[in-house]
């Protein structure tokens, strides 16, 4: 009280200085907020303006040209690229979704929170290592790369994201929504997936689509597992390309016309995902959610 | 008070003891006996014994803390919801212990109205409604329909609704998403309702209307109501239970309990001395 009625007495120096502080300190987020986005508007604008120019229908429907001839397309890639990212889903979101609800709806132990420490620790491991980890695993035991590999390496790099995300999304529902379920008469598990994980759907869908388009922009785990192909795959258990792979090959070749491609697969990598995220945004939003 | 006064609310006393002894001949519909409920270290509830009759309305009162809500949790067993807890006695529904029953069965017997109007955010009034009987494997869209409309009925809400049955049901008023909530519990057809507080977070109409559908439906169901409110515990209950500091101090027909209380808790709890 005293402090403050000797400032309100005091000068007007202080409130001066108070006002130049909070002035300061509003530009100073500002542009701390146009330098966050300053990288994602580069990004934009060197894939656009360096990949636009390799897009067209050949890109999306040829397979690569061999080296020296010109044309061609990262048809099989963008296959490749989407085959992967759908085996490591099919693997990761069952088990994420399912081991996030247990953490959030019956991990309140010593199980649960030994799961939720390692899922932090498999979360920082390097994805180079993941990918020797498939390839010990998978790779040198079946004796050759596959698509099945690189699915599973991506799997798991993708299950602590979706595991966690899953967890903290479900914890922010409120416990009234549990009680009224459970007060009902319908059981636990019924009520954690017919209610909590409805009423969170919107938050768990976000972090799924991180761990998509995490796994989506992945190279390293793929080089030790799903390798390359320069021609479609005839099956799973081959080696598969992908954009990624093909971007990291083409963008450091020598060739214009191959890192044009490179380029223009990053971007169409970028736009994947967007579409895919906005597309599964629409197709599970409420009913009653506000636009 | 003058002796004469302290003459008359005994002979009073005796009087509806008399009649409240007939009254415990009845069978009783909910009955707890020597009901002990825990948090971790806190005993909340410190052997709690009452009866409860079929269609009457007990109303819980005390100050806070005092485990009305926790007795009320402990009948319907969703006091073994919050992590730490525990509970020992006996709570019989018709004669059965409820503690040795499954958990889910016991509470579609036993349906609860929360503080807090609760109707589930991502589903339309119709489904707020039928949730208990849809996630119950209940698939006919008939019996579903005749369902919703009989419970929102009886909740009083039907008129309101009955255009709007695929908006929100967190788009209604308070008032409305508190009888929703009533209209659920009913839907799953249960034969008593636990309501905390049902209405200490409407406003005076839509409080008055709770009450009223209270009175209403006593007719079919056995109510126990917790309240702050001690105008509406006289209004609504047939009997009343004072709770203090985890035990059953008086339980009687609410007339009594408002008129003459036995106990000097009692009394000055009612006429505000504390609490």
């Amino acid at each position: 009280m005293v402090m403050q009625r000797a400032d309100n007495s005091g000068s007007s120096l202080r409130f001066y200085w108070r006002k130049a502080v909070s002035v300061t300190m509003y530009v100073l987020s500002g542009l701390s907020a146009l330098v966050a986005i300053i990288p994602l508007v580069l990004i934009f604008y060197y894939t656009l303006s360096l990949g636009l120019s390799a897009i067209n229908v050949d890109f999306f429907t040829q397979l690569p040209k061999p080296v020296g001839e010109s044309g061609g397309g990262l048809a099989n890639a963008i296959v490749g690229t989407l085959v992967l990212v759908g085996l490591g889903s099919c693997i990761s979101l069952p088990v994420g979704i399912m081991a996030g609800i247990y953490l959030s709806e019956f991990g309140n132990n010593a199980f649960g929170m030994a799961v939720r420490f390692l899922t932090d620790v498999l979360n920082g491991v390097p994805s180079i290592v993941t990918g020797v980890v498939a390839y010990t695993m998978i790779v040198i035991p079946m004796g050759h790369f596959s698509a099945y590999a690189g699915g599973v390496a991506l799997a798991i790099l993708m299950i602590p994201t979706i595991t966690r995300t899953t967890e903290e999304m479900l914890k922010i529902v409120p416990q009234s929504y549990r009680e009224a379920a459970l007060a009902l008469g319908i059981s636990h598990w019924k009520t954690s997936l017919r209610i909590v994980v409805r009423t969170a759907l919107g938050g768990v869908i976000t972090g799924i689509m991180l761990a998509v388009a995490r796994a989506a922009g992945e190279t390293a785990p793929l080089l030790f597992t799903a390798l390359n192909n320069r021609f479609w795959h005839t099956s799973l258990d081959q080696p598969i390309a992908s954009l990624t792979v093909f971007i990291y090959n083409y963008g450091v070749s020598p060739f214009d016309d191959w890192i044009a491609q490179a380029w223009a697969g990053a971007l169409v990598l970028m736009l994947m995902i967007l579409v895919l995220s906005v597309a599964v945004r629409v197709a599970t939003r409420s009913r009653f959610e506000e636009r | 008070m003058t002796e004469e006064l302290m003459t008359e609310v005994r002979q009073k006393t005796e009087v509806v003891d008399g009649s409240s002894d007939e009254h415990s001949q009845k069978s009783a519909k909910i009955e707890a006996e020597n009901v002990h409920a825990y948090f971790g270290p806190v005993h909340a509830l410190q052997g709690i014994s009452l009866k409860i009759h079929a269609n009457s309305v007990v109303a819980i009162i005390g100050p806070s803390g005092c485990g009305k809500s926790t007795f009320l949790r402990s009948i319907n067993r969703m006091h073994e919801v919050i992590p730490g807890s525990r509970i020992t006695g006996k709570i019989l529904l018709d004669g059965a212990d409820v503690y040795s029953m499954d958990a889910v069965f016991v509470r579609r017997q036993i349906g609860m109205v929360f503080q807090k109007p609760n109707p589930f955010p991502t589903m339309s009034i119709y489904d707020n409604v039928a949730a208990g009987l849809k996630m119950n494997g209940v698939r006919n869209r008939k019996t579903l329909d005749e369902i919703v409309e009989q419970s929102l009925q009886k909740a009083a809400l039907w008129g309101e609704v009955k255009d709007s049955l695929s908006k929100s049901g967190v788009s209604l008023s308070g008032g409305q998403q508190q009888r929703l909530c009533i209209a659920r519990a009913l839907a799953v057809n249960p034969e008593v309702l636990l309501m905390d507080e049902p209405a200490s977070a409407l406003d005076p109409i839509s409080t008055a209307k709770i009450e009223e559908l209270i009175y209403e439906l006593k007719k079919s169901y056995t109510i126990v109501i917790v309240t702050h409110n001690m105008q509406q515990a006289a209004r609504v209950s047939d009997e009343t239970a004072f709770f203090y500091i985890g035990e059953l101090i008086e339980f009687d027909e609410t007339k009594k309990i408002f008129t003459a209380p036995t106990k000097k808790q009692t009394e000055d709890y009612i006429t505000g001395r504390f609490g």
